[in-house]
């Protein structure tokens, strides 16, 4: 097996070893990249020197004792909206194309400090706005188990490296399915965190009361390691929850007997692909098989889901956007008279369509005539989603769903059509309005060899029950996931 | 002409003196260089959060507790969106939907009475920064160091019916935030502020006329020249047959005239919604009684018990307290000289007296307690006069001197010793023999033109009485006296 094959805890214990060195390991991940990278466009940077000499420092650090964490000295890519000081930071956007922050995001400390490499930023949907990476400024992100078809969205960057071998592990955000739904089309495994467990304070935000940061790599069990390092109250993000166990490694052990897991019958009518539909069933009854217990359910006000968390979503990013207007930092319109050209200019030429479609919607929504009748009305459905969650977790320790309806869209295909694109968080988006915790992994492979993923949802900072229900299936599943070796 | 009735609502803008700004650890402190007191948070960098100041929390729930407001116990935060450049987030965080105070009221009086003015709320938000036009490189700078600077909006009932009443409620307003030391309130500084709501009405009218926002005002003097005029200006417009345009009007001081900015057609739709970023702010029992333990003594209070522990006149009492740094200086140097109504005096007299020569508030005074209580001490053991002592506190109160210091080194100490001041009347006895002749013939007011004398020649250092006896012994010890 090649080097850069390796699950990232594998990858770190051999570190810890000595068995492999930092330095050849990253090198052998850049060497990947300079490979691959052309191919399926992963990165917008890669910190090729600077992880190198990182790579030494690291190596030092592990001799001397500084690091200890599981994956020191594991190279890590990181989601390009998720500010690191120094390095271009840009969203994806041609807003952001030259943006260098002058602070570290919180994970990126933690990174740090847990002695990981980090070896470049990935590539995404506009600000985290699509469900494809087709929206990004610097070109769509490639499938990489068939390059004519999309890696999902928005974290397509780091899910198709992850996928294509070009990272060991890397983060992305999720904010109504971001981390999940490439997750499940790349063939990885990804978890979006309950809301407060892991810090934003960095964390370029499209969707602050959604928003959240989470892990994607080749097992749970490099989640979960991820994870326990990002995880944590931060006391720059008032929404992060302290007083957590975050612990989750430990958790992975013990099995799904006596589990009690929820389906949702309303997720498996129509508009599921059939294929899907067997394969999460089959994995429902992999479960069951171990011990758990299963039954189906009626999860009210999902279907609402999806038109709420576009009102919520756009709503505020519509605010969020609002501080790119060329004045401080960022892209600027040139030749501009006066202040309302140098605003509108700038938006204008910065932002690509996706965005500003997003943007129109939630200027709408929270405009005083509408606001009552959409965004008063989403938020509203928002706290009924959460406690039909509520109600689901009296009866049941996990709800399994699908992660996405279908299989990854070929590129080209989704933009035209951005409803039906929206329509493809159905089974995504209410976990973030209700703020829970979630894992897309794969669960089998459809006719065109493509994967097909399998979610499961946890009680609000469950992770750990959601880790080993997780595991358990990974172990009775068996085998892994990788796209055809060699170019495609 | 018919006969109008005034109506007006004040919204006043007061900072808050924290030390630092309401969402990140940056001063707040007035007057930095530009940019110099700004982080990436109050600039609003992407990827950046704002983490509350609970002393905000507290500073502004002061506020409530003392105009009697109803302290919201789970508040929360709301975003108000709109582009311009002193908004680095081109969005405010402020409180629309829960503000943390409501209804509440204040007491004011006016040459009409007394009277109760409503206070609306109570809201917290965030300070924008300053564009800065410079007409040379015709080109605008901006400042971002207010950015995040905290502050309380207090929304008044439209209570008050003159500008006597808008001025009155302001100058009470005024008086508690400082008390409660939680705004300095210096208006020329901008950290008071007040916009004017004002509409007039038919007397006997129930229904409220339609009311302009009136900004710009800088100063307790232009509040009431801008009540006036715009009041003024309203009756003129309705009575020329002509209807009230519901705007914002911009207040020129200088050419005492208000003009257009916009009008309600033009006005923003704000766009606000819950700030995603901040969780409520729950404000439990505990929480509140530290803040309510933590109240000062508020000013109608100090003023009875100065009237009733001290013995101070009413009038007396009513300036002491009018200025928070007055009644703080009162109270220490009592309690250094335990002279109530010696520091009274002194403050009530000179003090005032040189705080109108410098054309200065009494909010702007560096007197210091410890240096007017020994000045006390020097009066009382007899160390100097009076004359002397309003000399020494001039040079305190422009140069801070210490009086025991000053009075030693420049020889200003009283001449106690009688060998000296027997010598000094001698002399005087000598040198006017005139006058010495005539005391003695029966003419008493020579007596005087000799003390005169002789404070002269003790260059005011003596004590009249004792040089007065001393001449009187040493004249009828001279021989040829009866």
């Amino acid at each position: 097996m090649e080097l850069t094959e390796l699950t990232a805890a594998e990858l770190g214990r051999r570190i810890r070893d000595g068995r492999i060195g930092v330095r050849e390991a990253v090198q052998a991940q850049l060497d990947v990249i300079e490979a691959r990278d052309s191919r399926y466009g992963c990165y917008i940077t890669v910190r090729r020197e600077e992880a190198l000499a990182r790579a030494d420092e690291v190596q030092k650090g592990i001799r001397e004792g500084r690091y200890s964490s599981p994956l020191a000295g594991v190279p890590i890519a990181v989601k390009d909206n998720i500010c690191m000081r120094g390095v271009r930071t840009t969203c994806a956007s041609r807003m952001l194309e030259n943006f260098r922050p002058p602070y570290n995001a919180a994970v990126i400390e933690k990174l740090e400090e847990a002695g990981t490499v980090i070896l470049g930023k990935t590539n995404m949907d506009e600000f985290a706005m699509g469900s494809t990476t087709e929206t990004s400024f610097f070109g769509a992100v490639r499938n990489p188990w068939d390059v004519s078809r999309v890696p999902g969205g928005s974290s397509g960057g780091s899910a198709a490296a992850v996928a294509a071998g070009e990272a060991f592990a890397a983060l992305g955000s999720d904010t109504g399915g971001s981390i999940r739904q490439p997750s499940a089309f790349c063939g990885v495994t990804g978890i979006k965190p309950t809301y407060g467990t892991v810090s934003r304070y960095g964390l370029i935000a499209y969707a602050s009361s959604l928003d959240q940061i989470g892990p994607i790599a080749r097992n749970v069990e490099d989640c979960a390691a991820l994870l326990e390092i990002i995880a944590g109250e931060d006391r720059r993000d008032s929404t992060s929850v302290p007083g957590l166990d975050h612990r989750y490694r430990s958790a992975l052990s013990g099995g799904v007997r006596g589990m009690k897991i929820g389906i949702p019958k309303g997720y498996f009518s129509e508009g599921l692909d059939e294929e899907i539909k067997n394969a999460v069933r089959k994995a429902a009854g992999e479960l069951c098989a171990q011990g758990a217990e299963a039954e189906e359910f009626e999860l009210e006000a999902a279907d609402y889901a999806v038109p709420a968390y576009y009102v919520i979503a756009s709503a505020e990013a519509s605010s969020n956007l609002s501080r790119y207007d060329g004045v401080r930092y960022g892209f600027r319109a040139q030749g501009c008279r006066g202040l309302q050209e140098l605003c509108r200019r700038t938006r204008s030429e910065g932002f690509g369509q996706e965005v500003k479609r997003r943007i129109l919607i939630g200027a709408f929504v929270l405009s005083s005539d509408c606001y009552e009748a959409y965004y008063g009305k989403a938020m509203k459905v928002r706290t009924v989603i959460r406690q039909s969650f509520e109600r689901a977790f009296r009866r049941y320790d996990i709800v399994l769903a699908p992660a996405v309806p279908g299989p990854a869209p070929k590129l080209g295909e989704s933009l035209g059509d951005p409803l039906r694109m929206y329509l493809g968080d159905i089974y995504t988006a209410a976990v973030n309005l209700a703020g829970l915790p979630a894992i897309s992994l794969p669960c089998g492979m459809d006719r065109n060899g493509l994967p097909i993923g399998l979610q499961l949802i946890g009680r609000p900072f469950g992770e750990r029950e959601l880790f080993r229900a997780a595991h358990s299936y990974e172990l009775a599943r068996g085998g892994c996931f990788r796209p055809p070796a060699g170019p495609r | 002409m018919k006969n109008y009735e005034t109506v007006i609502g004040l919204e006043v803008h007061a900072e808050l003196a924290t030390k630092s700004k309401i969402f990140c650890g940056c001063t707040t402190q007035f007057g930095g260089p530009p940019n110099t007191q700004c982080c990436p948070v109050c600039t609003g960098m992407p990827g950046t959060l704002p983490v509350l100041n609970r002393r905000v929390v507290e500073f502004a729930a002061a506020a409530g507790l003392a105009t009697g407001c109803g302290i919201t116990r789970r508040c929360r935060f709301d975003r108000k969106n709109y582009f311009y450049p002193d908004l680095p987030k081109a969005y405010q965080i402020s409180q629309l939907y829960l503000p943390i105070c409501r209804n509440g009221s204040i007491e004011i009086e006016t040459d009409a009475g007394k009277k109760s003015v409503g206070i609306h709320e109570i809201h917290i938000e965030e300070d924008a920064g300053k564009l800065v036009h410079d007409p040379l490189e015709d080109c605008t700078f901006i400042d971002y160091n207010r950015c995040g600077v905290p502050l309380i909006e207090i929304v008044s009932e439209p209570d008050m019916r003159s500008a006597g009443e808008a001025v009155a409620y302001l100058e009470k307003l005024r008086l508690i935030l400082q008390y409660l030391g939680v705004s300095d309130c210096r208006m020329q500084e901008g950290s008071l502020r007040a916009d004017i709501n004002l509409s007039v009405r038919e007397a006997g009218q129930a229904e409220l006329g339609t009311r302009t926002e009136m900004k710009n005002l800088n100063s307790f003097r232009a509040i009431a020249r801008a009540v006036e005029g715009e009041r003024r200006r309203q009756i003129e417009v309705l009575e020329s047959g002509g209807r009230i345009v519901q705007e914002t009007r911009r207040w020129d001081d200088g050419r005492n005239m208000s003009f257009s900015m916009r009008s309600k057609e033009e006005a923003q739709d704000y766009r606000y919604f819950p700030e995603p970023d901040l969780p409520p702010v729950e404000i439990g029992e505990e929480w509140l009684d530290e803040i309510r333990k933590r109240q000062p003594e508020l000013r109608d209070a100090k003023m009875l018990r100065y009237e009733r522990e001290y013995g101070i006149p009413a009038y007396d009492a009513a300036i002491l307290t009018g200025s928070k740094r007055l009644a703080d200086i009162f109270e220490e140097t009592s309690a250094l000289c335990g002279n109530p109504k010696e520091v009274s005096n002194w403050l009530m007299v000179e003090t005032l007296r040189l705080l109108r020569e410098e054309e200065q508030e009494p909010e702007e005074l560096t007197l210091e307690p410890a240096k007017l209580a020994s000045l006390i001490g020097l009066i009382e053991e007899g160390t100097v006069n009076r004359t002397t002592a309003k000399e020494v506190f001039e040079k305190i109160f422009r140069e801070q001197v210490d009086p025991v210091i000053y009075v030693r080194e420049n020889g200003l100490a009283m001449v106690r010793d009688d060998g000296l001041l027997r010598e000094t009347v001698r002399r005087v006895i000598e040198d006017n023999p005139q006058s010495a002749a005539d005391f003695l013939s029966g003419k008493e007011k020579a007596l005087g033109f000799l003390v005169g004398r002789a404070m002269k020649e003790l260059r005011g250092r003596g004590d009249p009485g004792r040089v007065g006896a001393l001449l009187k012994e040493a004249l009828k010890q001279r021989p040829g006296s009866p």
